[in-house]
C-alpha cells in the first residue's frame, strides 16, 4: 500500500536529523531576529546617545520634545479609558447576545486592523476639513478638529479601538455565562453580577488589551500624522516629532525621542508577560 | 402544592418545534421531584423557566402560591444548582457560600455563622478556604448546594447535578443528596436523564418527552404502570415484543399475555417486557429445538445476575435478567434452547414504532 511504503522512510528521515532541523530553526528564527529587532534596538540606542547622555537628555527637554510627550500622554490618557469602555460594553454585547447586525458589528469592531492608518486619517480630514462636513461649522465656533489635539485623539481612538474589544471576548465567549445565571439566582442585579463576576473573570483579558492599546496609542503615526498638520509643539506627539527632527538632520534628537518611544515598547512587552504569566496563574 | 406549572410555552426559534410545549405539573411540597427524559426533552429549558433564568411564551408558574410567572429571577428565591457547578472562580469557597448572603444585607457575624452551618452540612468543613479550581468535581457540586441552600430557598433546581462525575461518585452523592433531602425538606426539582436516579430519590417523577409530559406520578406508578408506550420504553430497560389479539388475549409467538380491554381480535399489538419479569426453563431433553423455544444468543455475567439475551421464535429479541444463583441452577450456555414465561408485561395497541 501507498501509505505503508512512504510511512518507514519518512519516520526514518526525521528521526535521523532532528538535531540538525531544531538547530537549523533556531538559527532561522534568531537570525530574522537579530535582523529586524536586536540590531535597531541597538542601533537606536547608540545613536541616541552618541554623543553622550548629556545630549540625550538636552533633545529630552526642549521645549518642543517635552511638548509631544504631554501630548502623547494626553492622547494615550483620553482613548484608552474610552476604548476600555467600548471595548468591554461591545464584547459583552457580543458575547451574550444575539441580535440583527451582530456579524456586522464583529466586522467593524476589525475595521482599524484592515484599513491603512493613513486612510483613517483622510476621512477624518474629509469630515472636518476646511471643506469638509462638520469642518466649517467647528472652525467657525472655534473648535477646530483638523490639525488640533481633538483631531489627534480622535485619530488615536479610531486605530486603537479594536484591541480591548478583541482580547476580551475571546475570554468572555470560552467561559460561557453559567458564573453570571448562578450570580442572578442568587440574587444579584445584573450591575452587580458584572462587578463582581464578569469583571473578575476576565480582568487579565481587559488588562492585556489595555497594555496593547496604550502601546498603540503612543506608537501611532499613519493616521495621527494625516490629521496633525505638523503644528511644532503644539500638534507633534512623540513619533511625529521624532520625524521631524530626522528630517532636519538632527539625528541625535530623533533618536533620543524613538529611545523613549523603544523603552515603552520595552516595558509594555515586560509587563505583557508578567500579565500573560499571572492570567496562567490558577 | 408548592410548585405549579400550567400550560407553559416556551419557543427559541419560531421555525422550531417548541422546546417546552402545554407542560402542566405539580411539584409536591417537601419532596424531591424528578423531570426525567432523553436529551432534548426539554425538561433543562423547563427548569430555567422555573429558575426565571428564561422567559416563557405562554402559561403560568406558581411557586408556594405566589405568581413568579414574571418575576426576574433574583426575585423568585429559588436555589439552582447547574450541572457545571457555575462556582464563583476567583472566589473562595466561603465566599462562594457567602455569595448570596452577603446581597441580602445580613450582618456579617451571621453571614460567617451561616456559611460555616453549610460547610459542615456538605461536610467541606476545613476546605473554606480553596478556590474551586484546588476541588474535585464531587467537593465543588457539594458547594454548588452549600451556596444554593445559603440564601434558605423556597425551591431548590438542580439540573444534572451529578451528569459530569463518574459513576461511583454519582451513586455516592445519591445517597448524600438523599440525606440532605431528610435533613433539610426543602422542595426540589431534580432534572436528569437516569431513570435509576429519579426513581430511586424521588418521591414524584414527571416524564418528558418532546417538550411535553408523557406521565406524572409516583416512581413505582412510573414503573409498573407506563401509560405511554413512550415512558413504558425509556423506563425500565424493555424488550419490545409484536403480535396480534387472538381470543381476548394478546399472542406474541408463545408468549400470551392478557390483551387490553379495547383491543379487538386480529389486531397488532406490542408489549414492553422488564428483563426481571422473565423466567426461564430447560426444554426437556432430547428435544432439540423444540417449537416454542427460544435460543440464548448471548449471556453476559453482571455482578449479582446474569444477562442473557434470547431470540424469540418471532424473531424479536428478549433480554431477561436471572439471578446468579437461579442462572447456575439452570445451567444453560449459549446457543442452547430455552423456554421463556413471561411473568408481566405492558401492551399497547397498534404497531410499535419509534
Amino acid at each position: 500500500m501507498h501509505v505503508a511504503t512512504f510511512t518507514p522512510r519518512h519516520a526514518t528521515r526525521s528521526l535521523a536529523s532532528p538535531a540538525l532541523l531544531k538547530w537549523g530553526l533556531i538559527a532561522t528564527a534568531l537570525g530574522f531576529l537579530g535582523v529586524f529587532l536586536f540590531v535597531p534596538l541597538i542601533a537606536v540606542f547608540s545613536y541616541a546617545f552618541q554623543k553622550g547622555a548629556d545630549a540625550w537628555f538636552a533633545a529630552i527637554r526642549t521645549p518642543e520634545s517635552l511638548a509631544a510627550i504631554r501630548l502623547t500622554l494626553t492622547a494615550a490618557l483620553i482613548s484608552v479609558p474610552i476604548n476600555l469602555v467600548f471595548g468591554l460594553a461591545a464584547s459583552w454585547l457580543i458575547a451574550r447576545f444575539q441580535f440583527p447586525g451582530r456579524a456586522l458589528l464583529l466586522t467593524l469592531i476589525d475595521l482599524p486592523f484592515s484599513i491603512s492608518p493613513v486612510i483613517a486619517g483622510l476621512l477624518f480630514v474629509l469630515l472636518f476639513g476646511r471643506h469638509g462636513g462638520l469642518g466649517p461649522w467647528l472652525i467657525e465656533h472655534g473648535h477646530p478638529v483638523l490639525f488640533a489635539v481633538p483631531g489627534i485623539v480622535l485619530a488615536t481612538l479610531f486605530v486603537t479601538f479594536p484591541f480591548v474589544a478583541r482580547e476580551v471576548l475571546p475570554v468572555l465567549q470560552a467561559q460561557g455565562c453559567d458564573e453570571e445565571e448562578a450570580a442572578l439566582t442568587l440574587g444579584a442585579s445584573g450591575w452587580r453580577t458584572f462587578l463582581q463576576v464578569t469583571v473578575p473573570k476576565v480582568k487579565w483579558g481587559v488588562l492585556y488589551g489595555v497594555i496593547l492599546c496604550n502601546a498603540r496609542a503612543m506608537g501611532e503615526f499613519g493616521a495621527v500624522s494625516v490629521v496633525s498638520g505638523h503644528v511644532r509643539g503644539v500638534t507633534t506627539t512623540l513619533p511625529l516629532h521624532a520625524e521631524i527632527l530626522y528630517n532636519e538632520y538632527d539625528f541625535v534628537g530623533a533618536f533620543a525621542v524613538a529611545s523613549l518611544l523603544t523603552l515603552l515598547a520595552l516595558a509594555t512587552l515586560v509587563i505583557k508577560k508578567y500579565v500573560e504569566w499571572r492570567a496562567d496563574a490558577p | 402544592m408548592s410548585v405549579i406549572v400550567e400550560h407553559l410555552t416556551k419557543h427559541f426559534t419560531r421555525s422550531h418545534l417548541p422546546a417546552v410545549a402545554d407542560v402542566s405539573f405539580r411539584a409536591p411540597t417537601g419532596a424531591i421531584t424528578s423531570l426525567l427524559g432523553p436529551s432534548g426533552a426539554g425538561k433543562s429549558t423547563l427548569l430555567r423557566l422555573i429558575a426565571g433564568l428564561e422567559i416563557a411564551d405562554a402559561g403560568a408558574i406558581h411557586i408556594d402560591g405566589v405568581d413568579c410567572t414574571g418575576l426576574p429571577a433574583q426575585q423568585r428565591g429559588v436555589g439552582v444548582v447547574f450541572q457545571s457547578y457555575a462556582l464563583f472562580r476567583h472566589m473562595t469557597v466561603r465566599q462562594n457560600i457567602a455569595f448570596g448572603l452577603e446581597l441580602r444585607r445580613i450582618p456579617r457575624a451571621q453571614v460567617a455563622t451561616r456559611v460555616e452551618e453549610m460547610l459542615s452540612l456538605v461536610q467541606l468543613d476545613d476546605l473554606g478556604e480553596r478556590l474551586p479550581g484546588q476541588l474535585s468535581g464531587g467537593q465543588r457540586q457539594r458547594v454548588a448546594f452549600a451556596r444554593a441552600l445559603a440564601i434558605q430557598p423556597r425551591l431548590l433546581l438542580l439540573d444534572e447535578p451529578f451528569g459530569a462525575l463518574d459513576t461511583r461518585v454519582r451513586v455516592e452523592l445519591r445517597e448524600w443528596l438523599h440525606a440532605l433531602h431528610v435533613r433539610t425538606g426543602i422542595t426540589t426539582l431534580l432534572v436528569t436523564h437516569d431513570q435509576e436516579e429519579a426513581l430511586e430519590i424521588s418521591q414524584h417523577v414527571v416524564v418528558m418527552s418532546g417538550g411535553q409530559v408523557a406521565q406524572a406520578g409516583p416512581p413505582e406508578d412510573i414503573y409498573d404502570r407506563p401509560t405511554t408506550p413512550f415512558v413504558a420504553s425509556f423506563v425500565g430497560g424493555t424488550s419490545i415484543l409484536r403480535g396480534r389479539v387472538r381470543e381476548g388475549r394478546a399472542e406474541m409467538g408463545s408468549l400470551v399475555v392478557s390483551a387490553p380491554e379495547a383491543a379487538r381480535e386480529g389486531e397488532p399489538v406490542h408489549a414492553f417486557v422488564r428483563p426481571h419479569d422473565i423466567k426461564l426453563a430447560r426444554t426437556p431433553v432430547g428435544l432439540g429445538h423444540p417449537e416454542g423455544a427460544s435460543r440464548v444468543q448471548r449471556l453476559k455475567p453482571v455482578g449479582g445476575y446474569v444477562k442473557v439475551l434470547l431470540r424469540l421464535p418471532t424473531g424479536d429479541e428478549l433480554a431477561v435478567e436471572v439471578p446468579r444463583s437461579e442462572f447456575e441452577a439452570l445451567g444453560v450456555v449459549e446457543g442452547d434452547s430455552v423456554l421463556a414465561d413471561v411473568r408481566s408485561a405492558r401492551v399497547f395497541v397498534g404497531d410499535y414504532a419509534i
